[in-house]
């Protein structure tokens, strides 16, 4: 950002006015860093000069942690990682795990975590639509007609496996248990809702002319720099970038569904919710193949041990989780608990060109841009 | 005195209590409550008396308003809102009210002290010294001062005011952003809402408030559509309510001017944002709406009542289903907008004016009857020249924008466009 | 279908244009030298055969007798994966590895996290700072030898039941 110098020729020197840019700490405590976030910011004005983000106010060392657990206990680590889509992260670790140990999933396990992992996604891209309308300033009503819906799908989680948010639903090998029969119906009445809310809030919001005026040209990256950046996720689709795990690599039983990639040109905030948004859309025509294609049979293979006890080596699962690729890398020693978990965590790499996105915009587009990128503190920090 | 007693409100306390003053008298008051002599005891309670009346009514219309504001926002949030206290939650402003004074009262190290205390209560008093020019009934208000709708403008001002102070007393960097904003806002508010009122003022021939409710036998809302809407929007502005609600944008700062306040200070600036909201809703039922004006035999005091509640209502409303505006396009809004409609509606009413000086009731309808067209044709330039088209929203790729892929077949599934 | 890397191929496409930069190859990774990295992974970025122009993860290892670096690597324009290593800090001691944020952006967090929680110097990055934790912290936590909390301290109660 550059500052018209003061004018050396002019007579009245003292009378220029003399500016200078102010320091300030947004968060960790702030309604709008989605957590424990803290970004130390420079301004120049209304105008954002330098952002330096702060991590860490959320750090539980969950990768030590998962050191000391055996590998069925760390599934409920993974939970409080990204808690607002908790169901993909277990399947991220999970994958990791059927690929240390050579596990076999049974089709019905598969086919539940799909679903379950689809609703998922519809969740929490509700949440991110929601806080994304809410940091625009609209007080509130987007983000509970957003929630309302998640509710309902936290309901399904409920009984699919008890718990509403940490979920560990799945285990090594499918999920630990099979869906009771009151949760089809339910399921079958939430999908014929479903789309008629996704739709109530596109007419809500998609074309509201502050929403627009607000969101587009507003922190526009190019692709190829998103890339170079490893930025994955709805943020890397709305730079027009045909990159999606489910496609390109199908982990579980991804290559037997149909569905279409929501591409986005401009790069901007508005290009990130939209893209946000038709994916609910496809993700609503996954479950329902999930329901078409599902078979009976056990949820988890009998011969899967509760201990599992992979050969010595390593692997690396990776998932399209709702807000980026979630990927664990595991390292065996033959033992019960990995040697080494880490995780590759998309709140925090997503975050790599903040300060790309924020300098040079205003103080109300920073918060805006921030929560376009949807990130979770919990798996930022981890 | 005639002065005063002109004022129905003053009188019937004060001739109530000291009938036997000649004045009382020449106008049939009887049955004296103090002897005679204890005029000047009659005249400090009668005073004192409607001070207590303004103030009170107006913090229990607050309570009611932050009521009515929370359950409304609620039932269109599909919430409850508040329902615990009291028949369906109309105490819990109370309870609130009770517990923001038994807060602790902290102030910042580097807080001005002086500046600091000052602030909350310049930002109260002026909202309520503007409720005693507004006529609430017939012959019901303190004072009909006859340059009232300049008096409410001049006042009024004192609230930005009050948030730079505040603001810049607390010595926290991020309320200085809401004081800044808090100029920026009044400079570029206050020229296009003095500007709205001139046509209200020629069509009445009057800045007295009573005399601008007598002159609407026809609402001035429908004579003067452009000026209730750039007036009502400016007052959104003036009063920091959503979409405008740049000084205390929750997201951004906080809570702005306020962070640092706590206690019954706090309890000051959050009155006085209520507060805010109800004085604009009474300046624009006044002026726009034909203020006490109905239909007998329905109190007076009822119809004003009701036309405010219905512009709380729209103001609430708003609040729910508006996001915020940035302060560049703010003022853009304000100078690029708002500010050319004030000035073709001050046209437009001038020769109106210029053709019927004093309008009757029919001319009246014949100026709406013109207004109203050339307000939409207005209102259609200015947004095409400053509207943002929702259609600005770029087409959807079709294709990949970076190769990805390129060996392979496209997998399943399509590129979804719109 | 992302097709991934076979080690022993991976090695002889690296040594074509980084000549004694391959330590070591199994199935599936393929070890570099440290010295050696920036050029591989500038190689491995830009040349036509790889494209790697995606770098998902950077994880560190702790392997008791020296330090591990996974690098997963993802080409988009290709479709294709691959797993480099690099081995350092032999004997425990000073673990350094060039950094690779001039090639890959994305390697800018991940390595500083992988210098705060296991201890490994980035020469080259423009922000070498710790990032979980903060400056001062005693120790790298993710390291096989950090005694934590729990395993320093013998609570009351335990002391007595023991």
């Amino acid at each position: 950002m550059s500052r018209a110098a003061p004018r050396q020729d002019n007579l009245h020197a003292d009378m220029t006015l003399k500016t200078e840019p102010i320091t300030i700490n947004i968060g960790p405590q702030h309604p709008s860093t989605h957590g424990v976030f803290r970004m130390r910011v420079t301004f120049d004005g209304e105008v954002v000069v330098d952002v330096e983000p702060v991590f860490g106010y959320l750090h539980r060392g969950s990768e030590k942690l998962a050191e000391e657990r055996t590998y069925t206990q760390i599934v409920t680590l993974t939970d409080r990682m990204d808690y607002v889509a908790s169901m993909t992260n277990n399947q991220s670790y999970i994958l990791s795990v059927e690929k240390l140990a050579g596990i076999e999933p049974s089709p019905r396990g598969v086919w539940l975590r799909m679903i379950a992992a689809e609703l998922q996604r519809i969740a929490s891209h509700l949440v991110a639509i929601g806080f994304l309308i809410q940091d625009l300033g609209a007080w509130g009503t987007p983000l509970i007609y957003a929630m309302r819906e998640r509710e309902k799908i936290l309901d399904l989680f409920e009984m699919l496996c008890g718990a509403r948010i940490t979920n560990s639903y799945l285990r090594p090998g499918g999920v630990f248990m099979d869906a009771p029969d009151e949760f089809w119906p339910a399921l079958d009445a939430l999908l014929d809702e479903l789309p008629a809310r996704i739709d109530e809030l596109d007419d809500l919001l998609t074309n509201n002319e502050i929403i627009v005026a607000r969101t587009v040209n507003v922190a526009v990256i190019d692709p190829a720099t998103m890339v170079n950046a490893s930025i994955t996720g709805p943020m890397l689709r709305a730079g027009g970038v045909d990159w999606d795990l489910r496609h390109r690599d199908p982990y579980d039983y991804y290559e037997r569904v149909k569905f279409d990639r929501p591409l986005h040109t401009a790069s901007d905030n508005n290009a990130r919710y939209w893209v946000r948004l038709q994916e609910m859309r496809e993700s609503i025509k996954i479950v329902y193949q999930c329901i078409e294609q599902i078979e009976p049979g056990p949820v988890r293979p009998a011969e899967v041990p509760f201990l599992v006890r992979p050969p010595v080596g390593d692997a690396y699962g990776i998932v399209e989780a709702p807000k980026g690729e979630l990927g664990f890398y595991l390292v065996s020693d033959g033992g019960i608990s990995p040697y080494r978990c880490h995780v590759r965590a998309p709140s925090l790499i997503n975050l790599t060109l903040l300060r790309e996105m924020l300098v040079g915009g205003m103080v109300a587009d920073m918060f805006v841009s921030f929560g376009s990128i949807d990130i979770n503190m919990g798996e930022v920090d981890r | 005195m005639d002065v005063f007693l002109d004022n129905s409100l003053f009188r019937n306390i004060y001739c109530n209590l000291a009938s036997a003053s000649e004045n009382c008298a020449a106008r049939g008051y009887e049955n004296a409550l103090l002897p005679d002599g204890l005029q000047w005891l009659a005249f400090t309670l009668t005073g004192v008396a409607i001070i207590a009346l303004i103030v009170n009514g107006v913090l229990t219309g607050v309570l009611g308003f932050i009521w009515f504001e929370r359950r409304t926002l609620a039932r269109m949030q599909n919430r409850v809102g508040p329902n615990r206290w009291g028949p369906f939650g109309m105490l819990t402003p109370v309870a609130d009210a009770i517990k923001t004074m038994f807060k602790e009262d902290i102030s910042p190290s580097d807080a001005d002290r002086f500046l600091y205390n000052l602030a909350p209560i310049l930002m109260v008093v002026p909202l309520l010294v503007v409720f005693a020019v507004i006529p609430f009934g017939i012959g019901t208000f303190v004072a009909d001062i006859n340059v009232g709708i300049l008096f409410i403008l001049a006042v009024t001002t004192m609230s930005g005011l009050a948030i730079v102070m505040g603001a810049w007393s607390s010595g926290n960097r991020i309320s200085i952003f809401s004081g800044l904003r808090a100029v920026a806002l009044l400079i570029s508010y206050e020229i296009p809402m003095a500007l709205s009122i001139l046509g209200v003022i020629m069509l009445s021939g009057s800045l007295a408030l009573g005399k601008i409710v007598e002159a609407q036998n026809v609402p001035f809302i429908l004579v003067q559509p452009m000026g209730f809407l750039v007036f009502f929007l400016a007052s959104l502005a003036e009063m920091n309510r959503t979409p405008f609600d740049l000084t205390e944008a929750e997201s951004e700062l906080a809570a702005g001017y306020l962070n640092d306040y706590s206690s019954m200070k706090f309890g000051l600036f959050f009155l006085a944002e209520f507060m805010a909201a109800l004085a604009g809703a009474a300046v624009i039922t006044t002026l726009f709406l034909s203020g006490w004006r109905g239909w007998e035999p329905v109190p007076s005091h009822f119809w004003f009542f009701i036309k405010m509640g219905g512009v709380l209502f729209l103001i609430v409303w708003i609040r729910s289903t508006w996001p915020r505006l940035r302060i560049d396009q703010m003022l853009a809004f304000a100078w690029k907008g708002l500010f050319e409609l004030t000035l073709v509606n001050l046209v437009l009413a001038a020769i109106l004016i210029a053709i019927w000086p004093e309008p009757t009731t029919l001319q009246l309808w014949i100026m709406a009857a013109i207004n109203w067209p050339v307000f939409f044709a207005a209102l259609w330039l200015v947004a095409k020249v400053m509207g943002v088209k929702p259609h600005r929203v770029e087409r959807p790729a079709r294709a990949s924008l970076y190769p990805v892929a390129v060996d392979e077949p496209a997998p399943a599934g399509e590129v979804s466009e719109r | 279908m992302t097709i991934a890397w076979k080690g022993e191929e991976l090695a002889a496409a690296i040594e074509a244009f980084a000549p004694d930069a391959v330590i070591q190859h199994n199935d599936t990774d393929v070890w570099v030298s440290p010295a050696s990295l920036l050029d591989v992974a500038a190689g491995l970025r830009d040349r036509p055969e790889f494209r790697f122009d995606l770098l998902s993860s950077i994880s560190a290892v702790d392997y008791i007798g020296h330090y591990e670096l996974v690098y997963h690597l993802t080409s988009l324009p290709r479709n294709m994966k691959a797993v480099v290593k690099v081995r350092c800090g032999e004997g425990r001691s000073d673990p350094e590895v060039p950094s690779v944020t001039a090639v890959w952006r994305g390697a800018d967090l991940q390595e500083r996290e992988a210098w705060d929680l296991m201890g490994i110097r980035f020469p080259g990055h423009p922000n070498h700072k710790r990032i979980m934790l903060w400056e001062g912290f005693p120790g790298h936590p993710l390291r096989k030898d950090f005694v934590t909390y729990s395993q320093s301290v013998i609570e009351p109660e335990q002391a007595h039941t023991e």
